[in-house]
């Protein structure tokens, strides 16, 4: 395998994990995040200072955990007090919030970002598939997620959150619950990022990030894990895909992200759903 | 002096910010979508400004070229992307809306370029005056005078005028209105081309303040007026005003107080997020989310 296609893969193990994690707190919830770059970047600053600190692997991937979901618990915090477009709102805040705070922290890096991160000791191929097995977890844990009695009371608390507290769903808790999952997870990728370019930059988090996550939820239809993880995959791979009109690249992704969703609403899986019906007619 | 030259700039940029804001408060009252392709009809408003304005010698003409241009492109909008989109979560049409905008905004740069484009004769920006000490410039004032004209004009129009009351009526009880006659869709599309012009009066305004006008214009200003309209309670116009001002206020004193440790986006998020906090729902919060 050559170093682009490592690279490549490793990116997209990397968004798989961040989308479907968002739609553990966005789809299967109903909690709508904006922020998402803010627990990844949270995640992938605690591994590099963790990892220069003590060169542990392990010691850097659970404090990347650690910090993402306690960051992550504290903005669900206010979704206890706001809802819908106002958590949209805030969430875009704590992501800005965020890229602010830390480009002006010296201890950070500040505006240049945290170099020479030491090696995770795997190599690049190593990195990747290190990064692939933890989407593969990830995924894995989202299906169960939705399969079980966990799964059925965020979407109830996600479809009504009053008609949830009459059947005994405690509504808060869940809601805490599902933003301490999904940006655990997104702390996780965040570390995974750490060891995959060794630099890190406020940049790399930033709200455009959170944005194309969002978008990528979007597409894949809200709430399903598969529709996610192939719009997740198919959304890294876009941009490769049409380099060949180089200069034209963000006005054609612009242009396909408004046809798709102008066309197909319901993401991919609202397209399979609808191809099925239309096959079971004919 | 230092801390009034503060005040100047807070209360040039607040009003910038209301202007450019009402547009999506009116969008955000009758839809309920979060308009972010109003940042590119913001840079559409500034780009058809300055490019009218050099040919022609006048400023005047490139604001009133660009209140002519805008409305139609945001009706435009409404028709083809939201109103088919409407049915669904309000993310689905939030995310078209986001693809509208990065589309517009590279549009914008293989068009007229990455470095933007710079007005010929820009005497506004450039004549400063000083009142015992305290300095402003032609555009500041003409910002602060645009939005008492915005708001006041605003303010006559949804309490004096038939098509206003209508307005207000059908934003509040939308089925009501229907049942007295009012027509909801002509009534979003006023608000399409009411709000894209104020938006584009707003974009040219920004321009000439900073003389000029390049591709990412919008985008910061975007997200904040998303956050004011929030704050201002969703739908609310006063509450937009009020929200828009608090927040300049908040960005000019906060970059000198705490401005080593935060950036000025963070700030005005930071002071967002806390009166959130303390009123859900928004200044105004007539309306629950």
């Amino acid at each position: 395998m050559s170093a682009y296609e490592i690279s490549l893969l490793s990116v997209i193990g990397i968004n798989v994990i961040l989308a479907v994690s968002l739609n553990m707190i966005s789809g299967f919830c109903g909690q709508i995040s904006l922020g998402h770059g803010a627990f990844y970047g949270a995640g992938a600053y605690a591994a590099a200072l963790t990892m220069i600190a003590s060169g542990s692997v392990v010691f850097a991937l659970l404090s990347a955990i650690a910090v993402g979901a306690l960051f992550g618990i504290l903005v669900g915090f206010t979704s206890l007090r706001v809802h819908s477009d106002f958590l949209a709102v805030t969430t875009i805040g704590a992501n800005f919030l965020f890229t602010g705070f830390v480009r002006k922290q010296g201890w950070l890096g500040g505006e240049m970002g945290i170099s020479g991160i030491p090696e995770s000791g795997f190599g690049a191929a190593g990195n990747m598939i290190m990064i692939l097995l933890f989407a593969c977890t990830t995924i894995a844990l989202s299906v169960y997620i939705s399969h079980s009695w966990m799964g059925f009371a965020f979407r109830a608390v996600g479809q009504d959150e009053d008609t949830a507290a009459t059947v005994g769903i405690n509504a808060g808790a869940y809601k805490l619950a599902a933003f301490g999952i999904g940006t655990a997870l997104a702390g996780l990728a965040g570390g995974l990022y750490t060891f995959f370019t060794q630099f890190i930059t406020a940049d790399a988090f930033d709200f455009i990030l959170s944005v194309m996550l969002m978008a990528m939820v979007v597409i894949g239809g809200i709430g399903s894990t598969p529709g996610v993880v192939v719009a997740a995959v198919v959304l890294t791979l876009l941009p490769e895909v049409i380099r060949f009109v180089n200069n034209y690249r963000l006005l054609v992704f612009g242009g396909l992200l408004v046809l798709f969703i102008r066309l197909a609403p319901g993401g991919l899986a609202g397209l399979t759903r609808k191809l099925a019906t239309i096959a079971a007619k004919s | 002096m230092y801390y009034i030259d503060l005040a100047v700039t807070g209360l040039s940029f607040g009003c910038m910010y209301a202007v450019m804001a009402v547009g999506l408060t009116l969008v955000y009252g009758l839809l309920r979508i979060l308009h972010i392709a109003h940042a590119a009809v913001f840079a559409l408003g500034a780009y058809v400004t300055v490019i009218v304005a050099n040919a022609t010698g006048s400023v005047g003409l490139g604001f009133l070229a660009a209140i002519a241009v805008t409305p139609l492109f945001g009706m435009a909008v409404y028709r083809l992307l939201y109103e088919p989109l409407l049915r669904y979560r309000p993310d689905v049409p939030m995310i078209a809306s986001v693809g509208l905008l990065v589309l517009m905004q590279d549009a914008f740069r293989i068009a007229f370029g990455e470095q933007g484009i710079t007005f010929r004769h820009n005497i506004y920006a450039f004549t400063i005056f000083d009142i015992s000490g305290v300095r402003f410039n032609a555009v500041q004032i003409a910002i602060v005078v645009c939005a008492i004209v915005v708001f006041v004009g605003l303010h006559i129009f949804t309490t004096r005028t038939r098509i206003g009351i209508g307005w207000r009526a059908t934003v509040s009880q939308p089925k009501i209105a229907a049942s007295f006659g009012i027509d909801a869709i002509r009534v979003r599309y006023l608000s399409f081309a009411v709000g894209s012009a104020l938006a584009a009066v707003a974009g040219g305004l920004v321009g000439l303040l900073n003389n000029l006008v390049d591709p990412v214009i919008g985008s910061v200003v975007s997200y904040k007026a998303l956050a004011i309209i929030v704050l201002g309670g969703l739908g609310s116009v006063r509450g937009t005003l009020m929200a828009s001002l608090v927040l300049g206020m908040v960005e000019a004193y906060g970059t000198i107080f705490v401005g080593s440790w935060l950036n000025r986006d963070a700030i005005a998020f930071i002071a967002l997020i806390a009166l959130l906090m303390i009123r859900p729902q928004g200044f105004t919060g007539a309306r629950a989310a």
